[in-house]
C-alpha cells in the first residue's frame, strides 16, 4: 500500500493503545467490509475527555486512524469530539489509499459509540 | 538495511545466466522469427531451440508446445479455446474453488456466452475429491480443469486420479501448473492431461512469456489470429528474446534447489507454529517447496506484512483488508477458514536464493510483530 509518512508513523508507534482504569465509556464496532473491529475507552471529567485509548484488529490505516482519533480529540469537550469527520482524519494523515478510507470510519464510529455509552450512563 | 524477498508467488527475481542468455536477442540476434534471411533465421532457431528444451523438460512433443505471453494467457486459450471449439455441442466446464482469478474469471466469462461452469469444493486442507470430479461428469463435459499447485496455500492435487477419471469418461483434462512447473513433476501419460499451462516468471524467468502444452490431436480454437505463427493458434511475432530466458530458467532447475527449499520451509513451518494461536492454511504433507501460509489468529494480515516490510522482509496476506475489492481470499473460503481466520493470513514463498540466514532472521522478527500486533489488538 501507498501510506504517508504520517499514517506509517501512527501504525509504527500508536501511542493509545491502552485500557482505561474504570473507562466511563466503552466503544466497540466492527467493520463490516472486511470484518475487523475497534475497540475504544474514554475517561471523562468536567465533560472533557480526559483520557482515552483504543485496541484495533485491523490493517495499518485502521490503526493509524485509531491512534489518530484518539490524539485529536484527547482534552477536547464531548461537543467537539463528536464534530470530528473521516476527512478530518484522512487531513491528519496527509492522505489516505482511497480503498482504505472505510477504515479511518472505523475510529469515529468507535469514538461516538464511547461518547453515547458515556452519556447513557450519565443520564 | 537487509531486503528478504519472499513474495516468490508473486513472482521471482530473473537468473542472472538467465538474463545473459537473453541478452543477445535484443542487439544483435533480434530478427523476427519469421523472416526467410539471416537474421530471422537465427531468431528461429533459437525459438526452435527452446521449444525443444521446454517440451523436453516435461517429457512433450516439441509441436505440442505453444508459446505465450504468461499463464494468464495459457489459461484463457485453454479454456476460451476448447470451449468455442466445442460449444454448442458441449458447453460444461469443471473446475475447482481454488483456482487462481484467471481461471475463475474465465470460468465467469464463459457463463454468460452459454456455458455451464461446475465449481467443485475441496476439503479442510485443500485438495478436490477426485469422486466429486467423477460425479460432475456429464455428456456435456468439455474439460476438467484444476490447478496441479496451488499459489496461494501450497497445495498439490492428485492429478493422476483425476486423470484417470477422465481418461475413462472420455474428458479432457487441463492444469495450471505455473506454481508447480520445474517443482513437482508432471507425466502427461500417468496423468492423462491433455492440456498444461506453464510459465516463466514463477521459475527465474523473465516476465511476460508463458507456454501451453496441447497434446497432440486435441483441437482449439485460437483466441488471437496473426500470421501464422505458433501453428496458427497464437497469432503475433514470437517474444524470442523471452522464450529463450524461459527456456534458459527450465535448463538450470535443479533438485538440489528443491530439496534445499523444502528444507527451509519446513523449518519455517515448525518454527512459526510454536507460536501460540497459529495455523498452517493447506496440507502440510503435499505442499510446494516454496510456500508457508499462516493465520495468526486476532491479527490482520496487511499489518503484519506491513511490521514486516519495516524490517526488509516482503510477503503478502490473503486479507480482505489487501484485496481491491475488500473479500478476503477466495481460496482460504474453500478450506474452511472464517473472514477473521483469512484476514490473519500470511503468505511467505520462498525461492531457490532463501537463506537458512534469511529464514532465522524471519522468524526472529515475525515473532515480535506478532507479540505487538497482539497487543493493539482487542481480541484475546
Ligand atoms: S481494517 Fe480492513 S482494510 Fe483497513
Amino acid at each position: 500500500m501507498n501510506y504517508t509518512k504520517e499514517l506509517l508513523k501512527h501504525f509504527n508507534n500508536p501511542k493509545f493503545v491502552k485500557k482505561i482504569k474504570n473507562p466511563d465509556g466503552v466503544g466497540e464496532v466492527g467493520n463490516i467490509q472486511c470484518g475487523d473491529v475497534m475497540h475504544l475507552e474514554i475517561k471523562v471529567k468536567d465533560n472533557k475527555i480526559e483520557d482515552i485509548g483504543f485496541h484495533t484488529f485491523g490493517c495499518a490505516a485502521a490503526i493509524s486512524s485509531s491512534d489518530i482519533v484518539c490524539e485529536l480529540v484527547k482534552g477536547k469537550t464531548l461537543e467537539e469530539a463528536e464534530k470530528i469527520t473521516k476527512e478530518d482524519i484522512v487531513k491528519k494523515l496527509g492522505g489516505m489509499p482511497p480503498i482504505k478510507v472505510h477504515c479511518s470510519v472505523l475510529g469515529i464510529s468507535a469514538l461516538k459509540k464511547a461518547i453515547e455509552d458515556y452519556k447513557e450512563k450519565n443520564k | 538495511m537487509k531486503q528478504i524477498y519472499l513474495d516468490n508467488a508473486a513472482t521471482t527475481k530473473v537468473d542472472d545466466e538467465v538474463v545473459k542468455a537473453m541478452l543477445p536477442y535484443f542487439t544483435e540476434k533480434f530478427g523476427n522469427a519469421s523472416s526467410q534471411h539471416l537474421v530471422g533465421r537465427e531468431a528461429k532457431e533459437a525459438l526452435e531451440k527452446s521449444r525443444k528444451i521446454i517440451a523436453k523438460s516435461i517429457g512433450a512433443k516439441t509441436r505440442e508446445i505453444i508459446f505465450t505471453s504468461g499463464g494468464t494467457e495459457s489459461n484463457n486459450l485453454a479454456l476460451k479455446g476448447l470451449f468455442f471449439e466445442n460449444y454448442p455441442e458441449k458447453n460444461h466446464i469443471i473446475t475447482t474453488k481454488i483456482e487462481h482469478d484467471c481461471i475463475l474469471n474465465s470460468c465467469k466469462w464463459l457463463e454468460t456466452q452459454g456455458a455451464k461452469v461446475t465449481y467443485l469444493d475441496v476439503d479442510e486442507n485443500g485438495f478436490v475429491n477426485p469422486e466429486e470430479v467423477r460425479k460432475a461428469i456429464t455428456d456435456k463435459t468439455i474439460v476438467v480443469s484444476i490447478i496441479h499447485g496451488n499459489n496461494e496455500i501450497g497445495v498439490i492435487q492428485d492429478l493422476e486420479a483425476i486423470g484417470k477419471i477422465c481418461k475413462e469418461k472420455n474428458v479432457l483434462f487441463h492444469t495450471d501448473a505455473c506454481q508447480s512447473f520445474t517443482k513437482v513433476p508432471i507425466n502427461f501419460k500417468k496423468q492423462n492431461l491433455s492440456l498444461v499451462t506453464l510459465n516463466s516468471h514463477k521459475i527465474h524467468g523473465p516476465k511476460g512469456v508463458g507456454a501451453l502444452y496441447i497434446k497432440e490431436g486435441t483441437k482449439i480454437t485460437p483466441l488471437a489470429h496473426g500470421g501464422g505463427h505458433e501453428r496458427n493458434l497464437r497469432g503475433g511475432t514470437e517474444n524470442v528474446p523471452g522464450i529463450v530466458g524461459f527456456a534458459k530458467a527450465v535448463e538450470i532447475s535443479k533438485q538440489k534447489d528443491i530439496t534445499g527449499m523444502a528444507e527451509l520451509r519446513d523449518k519455517l513451518i515448525k518454527e512459526i507454529l510454536k507460536i501460540p494461536n497459529t495455523r498452517l492454511n493447506g496440507s502440510n504433507e503435499k505442499r510446494l517447496c516454496t510456500n508457508v501460509n499462516v493465520s495468526f489468529n486476532n491479527i490482520e494480515g496487511e499489518a503484519i506484512g506491513g511490521y514486516l516490510e519495516n524490517e526488509g522482509i516482503y510477503t503478502s496476506t490473503g486479507s480482505a483488508c489487501m484485496s481491491n475489492t475488500l473479500e478476503s481470499s477466495h481460496v482460504l473460503k474453500a478450506i474452511g477458514l472464517s473472514p477473521i481466520q483469512s484476514n490473519s493470513s500470511l503468505r511467505i514463498s520462498l525461492s531457490k536464493y532463501t537463506t537458512e540466514e534469511e529464514i532465522d532472521y524471519v522468524l526472529e522478527k515475525l515473532s515480535k510483530v506478532v507479540k505487538k500486533l497482539r497487543m493493539i489488538s482487542p481480541i484475546k
